[in-house]
């Protein structure tokens, strides 16, 4: 280097050639050092004007300073320029298969009986009839003499009872929670008990297992035309279709007068089809009240007791009441 | 209960078709199961006479008859029924029939003899199932006429399936009554006279036990033709109620309890020894019953004896030998009133299931015996002669039943049903079921007619208006009522969120059975406590499953013959306990887990682990977590017979056992043929619903410190008891701790292992200070040190986090 001071602008452009060949922020930086560093060659002029005429001084400073900025904003520019490029290179290389399968958990899903069950709750929860459970074992009290089934009766040998060595049974219907609750709280009442029920009967048609609910609502001035219009309103809701139900008299013990409840099915093509008997009902029995201890004279009440196999079959397109028992993963699948 | 149609329209003139009865009975509470044809269309069968019969001059088990048809020629038709005889009047099916089976009748030559039409058996025709030989027609049959018609085949059979409280309705005066009732039609019944006694024979008639038994119609005719056959029409009616015609006396009673509702029973007089004893069994008597099978009767079974031994079953069979056969001449009808209540279930104690104790057990028309014993000697006078005895009708009236007048109220009747009736209305409809109605004001006395045991009380009246005025014209009210919320508490996690929970976690839940077979618990250590069933439907159902455990492994193993690879499985149920006695009898309601293969679903990108224990013990943590238990939860190490020792733990919230959980044990599940490791739990469902209504506290605003500790420890000494010691010490001040390294291998000992536990440290009131945190890890140090000999590894990076 002679002592004559450096050209300003000729430094510059050397410097720009620079900036312009860095292809990483390395060397970027190292241009910026050799420049603009505290013992940068731009730097170093600025220390050199010292010894430059003072009349010189200022228009060679502004020279200086003017090439400073011009490489300063170079650098920046090169700068964006290379982090994009090193985006973009980024990207390029990130780039996936997006048709490739996702990283999953299985679905799981419940049972298409809990979901018949659930579902069927929530409708009679919507009018105000809350979840009430009783034991699977029962005692005959329960299960029959409270319920108006006399001894030896007919009505007891249709029911094809399981019994523990000790005369206890597996409850044939959910009506014995009827009992329970009755005795337990007064009216009003406005129940619905889900759950397990048996009977020793197994064929196609037939588990030895199955599901009922039991509704169950005593109140003063409950009649047998609440019991109608609860029903269709029940069925309606939960076939999502307004269907034609007819009333059957019927017989159960603890319900009189009793009816069986038809509805009639549409065939596919949207026309009438059969009639088919969905669920048991009635009025409840004044003599149940009275094992109860409820005014029988007073209130009143329907009680109705329905198979969730039975919905769900119906609902679901289940020709096969003992799929539900076989717990074959790929049918439980179909009810996700 | 089978009617036919036509039996019914010759008690009742109804005149609409059969699916129209059938409509009007269903609808009123009568079920009418299937409506079938009492025979098939039998065009071109006609009443046929053998004139002539040869044997075929070319095979020896045939023969040539020569056969009337009404017109003037005879016709040739080769037969191979033994019973083919000259005389003989059998159906004739003409060429051109067609017979139920598909059959066309043509002429044809057989054996070289032509053979115009064919002479038909019952089964060839669908009338029955004799095959021995042709359908013999009675003499008086004319020839030529249609079969169909002959026999009056066009009718319907309707198949009803009754309610028990309908005794009433099992016969056709039953049925007749109530279809006249539900139509608004007339009654005709056939006209049912009194037969006078011909002799003056009786038979002493006792009635030792008059409560069971208060009484008892008998009635000798003696001298019948033992040859007499059963009548055409009769044969035809029995067949048509799904009955075989045996013989004619007891077809006659068989038809008069089809009839009129009375089961009747005939001894023969001769092999009767003294009279009649009505009386229930006493310990050891047996009698050999009409289907040849010998009992023991219970001591609380009714027996109908003679001065010697008990000649039948009451209500339920007779015996074997005091029956009529084809020799009896003198008979003893019986026709009697029993108790239901000694009666039901009896038959079906024995394995026996009659038409009569089907009857006597819902209960019989107590007015109906002497009627029945009319009819019957009637219809046995004119098919086999005989003359009839007086009527012995011993009765005991203070114990005969007699239906008491009920209260009805039509103001209740409006209470129960809704409806708006007037007291005439309601009248109108009692009355057209025969109800004796008296009025007083707005009020009724009704005494139901007697056979319509099943009216007691006003409940019963207010059903049978409904029934009559039809339940579908009763009026409906859209939902309503007084409401009350109930609602479950918030301090119970429902059993349905936890189901859902899972089930996004992947889990499917199962319905398993609650019975087992016994061998199946056992396998697994479980059969202790097992109550068994009295009654099972067979060996594998015959306990009640003490846990969930057995069937959820087997649904496990039936889904991996399936080709199943993953199992996430879930079920919820009620598991049983038997103590010793009723009341240490225990129901507890269960959530049990299982999980198999690999530990996510098969993915390009990730590795194929299998499932281990902290995958089961992670989603039982989550649960827990998830539904805020904000109890204590606690695994401890706990071994089980069905789990490997190893891998073994009992759950305890708050130090209450709560369940357990662990890989399947090794060796049972090889004897299960399972070829993966499960992991298996089975929780308390009530333990783990139970959580606390949230009670916010504040978070506090200041930082937190975390520090942690990596620590050499022996194998003996579980995390959880550092765990313990850590929380202990920090008390307060631990928001959360965290066990994020294991390690053993080079640079531990051997039986060693390095545990690293992160400590995040908080106190809500105030900025925690860096020498008072050192304190505290300093005394945490020194206590895991005295308690389990734990070396400090290095402390790990001391961060601040804010």
């Amino acid at each position: 280097m002679t002592d004559s001071v450096v050209d300003p602008d000729s430094l510059l452009e050397r410097a720009l050639a620079e900036v312009a060949g860095a292809d990483g922020p390395r060397q970027l930086d190292e241009v910026r050092v050799a420049y603009l560093g505290r013992k940068g060659r731009l730097t170093g002029l600025l220390k050199q004007l010292g010894s430059l005429p003072p009349e010189k001084r200022r228009e060679a400073g502004q020279a200086v300073n003017r090439g400073k900025r011009e490489l300063e904003h170079a650098i920046q520019a090169r700068q964006v320029e290379l982090e994009r490029a090193e985006l973009e290179r980024r990207l390029d290389a990130e780039r996936i298969d997006v048709t490739l399968p996702g990283r999953q958990v299985d679905p799981g899903g419940i049972h298409p009986i809990t979901r018949t069950l659930e579902r069927l709750l929530d409708i009679f929860g919507q009018l105000g009839f809350v979840v009430a459970t009783g034991p699977e074992v029962e005692d005959d009290y329960h299960n029959f003499e409270a319920l108006n089934f006399p001894e030896h009766h007919p009505a007891r040998a249709m029911h094809d009872t399981f019994y523990l060595p000790d005369g206890r049974l597996l409850r044939t219907h959910t009506s014995p929670v009827q009992i329970r609750v009755m005795k337990e709280t007064p009216p009003p009442v406005r129940i619905v008990a889900p759950g397990r029920v048996f009977r020793s009967d197994s064929d196609q048609t037939h588990t030895p297992q199955f599901h009922q609910i039991e509704g169950l609502l005593v109140d003063e001035n409950v009649t047998f035309a609440d019991l109608k219009g609860l029903l269709s309103d029940f069925v309606n809701a939960f076939f999502e279709d307004e269907l034609q139900m007819r009333l059957r008299p019927s017989y159960f013990p603890f319900t009189e007068p009793s009816a069986e409840v038809d509805i009639r099915w549409r065939n596919s093509d949207g026309t009438p089809g059969r009639w088919l008997e969905v669920l048991g009902c009635g009025m409840v029995h004044p003599q149940v009240l009275e094992n109860c201890e409820i005014d029988a004279e007073r209130y009143t009440g329907y009680a109705f007791g329905l198979g969730v196999e039975r919905f769900a079959m119906l609902r679901y397109q289940v020709d096969d009441l003992r799929l539900f028992f076989e717990n074959d993963l790929r049918f439980l699948a179909q009810f996700h | 209960m089978k009617a036919s149609l036509q039996w019914l329209r010759q008690w009742v003139r109804v005149d609409a078709g059969a699916e129209e009865v059938a409509e009007r009975f269903t609808s009123a509470g009568l079920e009418v199961d299937s409506i079938q044809r009492a025979a098939p269309a039998l065009d071109g069968v006609v009443v046929g006479e053998i004139i002539e019969c040869q044997p075929h001059p070319d095979a020896d088990r045939l023969r040539v008859c020569q056969v009337a048809d009404g017109g003037e020629a005879l016709r040739t038709v080769v037969c191979g029924a033994p019973n083919a005889r000259v005389g003989l009047k059998a159906p004739l099916a003409l060429p051109g029939a067609v017979l139920p089976g598909g059959l066309t009748i043509r002429s044809a030559r057989l054996r070289g003899v032509e053979s115009s039409g064919m002479l038909c058996s019952e089964p060839e025709l669908g009338l029955g199932e004799d095959a021995e030989g042709l359908m013999s027609l009675p003499a008086d049959a004319p020839t030529g006429a249609a079969l169909s018609d002959y026999l009056a085949l066009d009718d319907r059979i309707l198949e009803f399936d009754l309610t028990p409280n309908r005794a009433d309705c099992f016969s056709i005066r039953g049925l007749a009554r109530e279809l006249a009732a539900l139509t608004g039609t007339e009654l005709t019944p056939p006209a049912i006279g009194r037969v006078g006694a011909e002799n003056d024979r009786r038979v002493p008639i006792e009635l030792l036990d008059a409560g069971d038994c208060p009484r008892y119609v008998g009635r000798v005719v003696e001298g019948i033709d033992p040859r007499a056959t059963t009548p055409a029409w009769l044969a035809e009616a029995l067949r048509r109620a799904g009955q075989r015609s045996l013989s004619p006396v007891v077809d006659v009673t068989n038809y008069v309890l089809l009839e009129l509702g009375q089961p009747m029973h005939a001894f023969d007089l001769d092999r009767l020894d003294g009279g009649i004893r009505v009386r229930r069994a006493s310990a050891g008597e047996r009698i050999v019953l009409l289907d040849g099978r010998e009992v023991e009767p219970d001591e609380d079974m009714l027996l109908i004896c003679d001065h010697a031994r008990p000649v039948a079953l009451a209500g339920i069979m007779g015996g074997q030998d005091s029956a009529v056969d084809e020799s009896t001449t003198d008979i003893l009808l019986e026709s009697a009133w029993f108790n239901p209540a000694v009666i039901a279930g009896r038959a079906r104690r024995l394995g026996l299931a009659t038409e009569s104790s089907h009857r006597f057990e819902r209960g019989v028309d107590p007015e109906l015996q002497a009627l029945a014993v009319e009819r019957a000697t009637a219809l046995i006078i004119e098919i086999c002669g005989g003359r009839p005895g007086p009527v012995i009708d011993v009765i005991s009236e203070e114990h005969r039943p007699v239906n008491q007048p009920v209260k009805l109220r039509t103001a209740r009747v409006n209470q129960v049903l809704g409806t708006e009736f007037s007291a005439d209305q309601v009248g109108e409809l009692l009355v057209r079921l025969h109800m004796s109605v008296a009025l007083e004001g707005d009020d009724f006395v009704v005494t139901a007619p007697s056979a319509r045991r099943d009216i007691a009380i006003e409940a019963d009246l207010i059903e049978e208006v409904a029934r009559v005025y039809g339940y579908d014209r009763l009026p409906s009210r859209a939902p309503g009522g007084r409401l009350k919320i109930r609602m479950p508490s918030e301090g119970e996690v429902p059993e349905r969120l936890i189901k859902r929970q899972l089930s996004v976690r992947g889990f499917q839940e199962v319905i398993g059975w609650s019975f087992i077979a016994e061998q199946d618990l056992d396998r697994f250590g479980l059969a202790s406590g097992a109550q068994p069933l009295a009654n099972p439907l067979s060996r594998d159902l015959a306990v009640l499953r003490t846990s969930l455990l057995p069937g959820l492994v087997s649904v496990a193993a039936a889904n991996l013959r399936r080709q199943q690879r993953r199992l996430r499985l879930f079920e919820t149920g009620t598991c049983f306990h038997a103590g010793n006695d009723a009341a240490a009898f225990g129901e507890s309601s269960r959530l049990a887990l299982l999980l198999g293969g690999p530990a996510a679903p098969e993915h390009f990108d990730d590795s194929d682990r299998p499932v281990d224990f902290f995958d089961l013990k992670g989603e039982i943590e989550h649960l827990a977590g998830l539904n805020g238990l904000g109890r204590e939860l606690e695994f401890v190490s706990g071994s089980r017979r069905w789990l490997h020792p190893g891998q073994a733990a009992e759950l305890k919230i708050d130090g209450q056992s709560c369940g357990w959980l662990g890989q399947l044990h090794p060796g049972l599940a090889a004897g299960l043929d399972l070829d993966r490791a499960l992991f298996v739990a089975e929780l308390d469902l009530a333990g783990l619903s139970r959580r606390s209504v949230p009670a916010h506290h504040g978070q506090g605003r200041f930082p937190s410190v975390r520090r942690d500790l990596a620590l050499i420890v022996d194998d003996r000494h579980a995390c959880a008891e550092l765990v313990g010691v850590i929380r202990e010490k920090s008390g307060r001040l631990l928001e959360n701790c965290v066990v994020f390294d294991q390690y053993r291998g080079e640079g531990i000992e051997k039986g060693y292992r390095s545990l690293a536990i992160g400590l995040i440290l908080r106190d809500l009131s105030r900025t925690l200070k860096d020498e008072e945190v050192d304190r505290l890890m300093a005394d945490i140090v020194a206590d895991l040190k005295s308690k389990f000999d734990a070396k400090l590894r290095g402390q790990g990076d001391v961060s601040d986090q804010g």
